[in-house]
């Protein structure tokens, strides 16, 4: 077994595992770093695959940003999360049998042979001066530039989407309210009284 | 040397869990986002082993977008389970039932 293969088997190990522990372990923090770990062993494997941008990405946007997100709004929620696990039990073994089966099918058409190293071999490692960045900046930014304008607007708009679903406006609270500040006319502050003079006795 | 079929099969595992997942903890709407995120990630795994084996950049730039996409869309998810827990102090999904449906 080359060193190759046994980092392969090494993260994929690690991944699959992890992944196992995410969707069966009763709390969901722990859910959320098994979840972490899932993405650190994946990206390690796409780093073998000569896809250092995208590992890259995948650490730093997801497990930076997105899963932070996850444990952020996890923490918020104040859930006895045990009873959300009612029937888990009843379902595991039509669980299992369902993805059993998808597992095996493809399995089935995965090992037929048009996958297996005869027929596509494995491609020559990269020398030192190619850099994938470069390769895939040329791709993203010759001809895919619309659909990567159309993601920014996209990431955009889910921002937006996000700030305005979760904005609450909260009643009886004091604040300063410049708009009405400025608005306030003479008439409405003072009221000026004619009256008579009076004489002191 | 790593067969194709190697990185395939991970790829196959890993979404065979998160439908595991979907079953097991379908009351829980974010461990179902969870699972959704590591479905996700199967895919990216099979665009980047095909992308490097057939020598196509195509591949990673899908992979790109994929999470792009995935980004917003458990961003706005995890938005609208606050906004769901504000309003209702729940997220089971067996009590979001207003719709009939």
């Amino acid at each position: 077994m080359t060193f190759e293969q046994l980092a392969f088997y090494f993260f994929a190990s690690i991944a699959v595992l992890a992944a196992a522990m995410v969707v069966t372990v009763r709390n969901p923090v722990r859910a959320a770093l098994f979840l972490i770990l899932t993405f650190f062993a994946v990206a390690c494997i796409w780093m073998m695959l000569e896809a250092e941008f995208l590992a890259l990405v995948l650490i730093l946007v997801y497990v930076g940003a997105v899963m932070v997100l996850f444990l952020f709004v996890v923490m918020m929620l104040d859930i006895d999360f045990d009873q959300l696990r009612e029937g888990f039990a009843e379902t595991l073994p039509i669980g299992a049998t369902v993805a059993v089966l998808i597992l095996l099918q493809l399995v089935i058409v995965l090992t037929s042979g048009p996958f297996e190293i005869e027929q596509i071999s494995a491609p020559v490692p990269a020398g030192v001066d190619y850099g994938n960045t470069h390769q895939l900046g040329l791709l993203l930014y010759t001809y895919y530039v619309y659909p990567f304008v159309l993601a920014a607007a996209l990431l955009l708009l889910a921002m937006v989407a996000a700030i305005v679903l979760t904005l609450r406006k909260r009643t009886g609270t004091r604040t300063q309210k410049p708009h009405e500040q400025v608005q306030v006319r003479r008439e409405d502050r003072i009221r000026l009284v004619k009256m008579n003079s009076e004489k002191k006795d | 040397m790593i067969a194709l079929s190697h990185y395939l099969a991970l790829g196959a595992i890993l979404f065979s869990i998160s439908v595991v997942g979907i079953y097991l903890n379908r009351k829980n709407v974010v461990i179902l986002l969870m699972s959704i995120e590591l479905m996700l990630l199967a895919v990216n795994i099979n665009f980047i082993a095909f992308s490097h084996y057939l020598q196509d950049t195509a591949g990673q730039v899908f992979v790109f977008f994929v999470l792009t996409v995935a980004a917003a869309e458990s961003a706005i998810g995890l938005a609208i389970i606050i906004v769901l827990f504000r309003r209702r102090h729940t997220i089971n999904v067996s009590d979001l039932d207003s719709l009939k449906g």
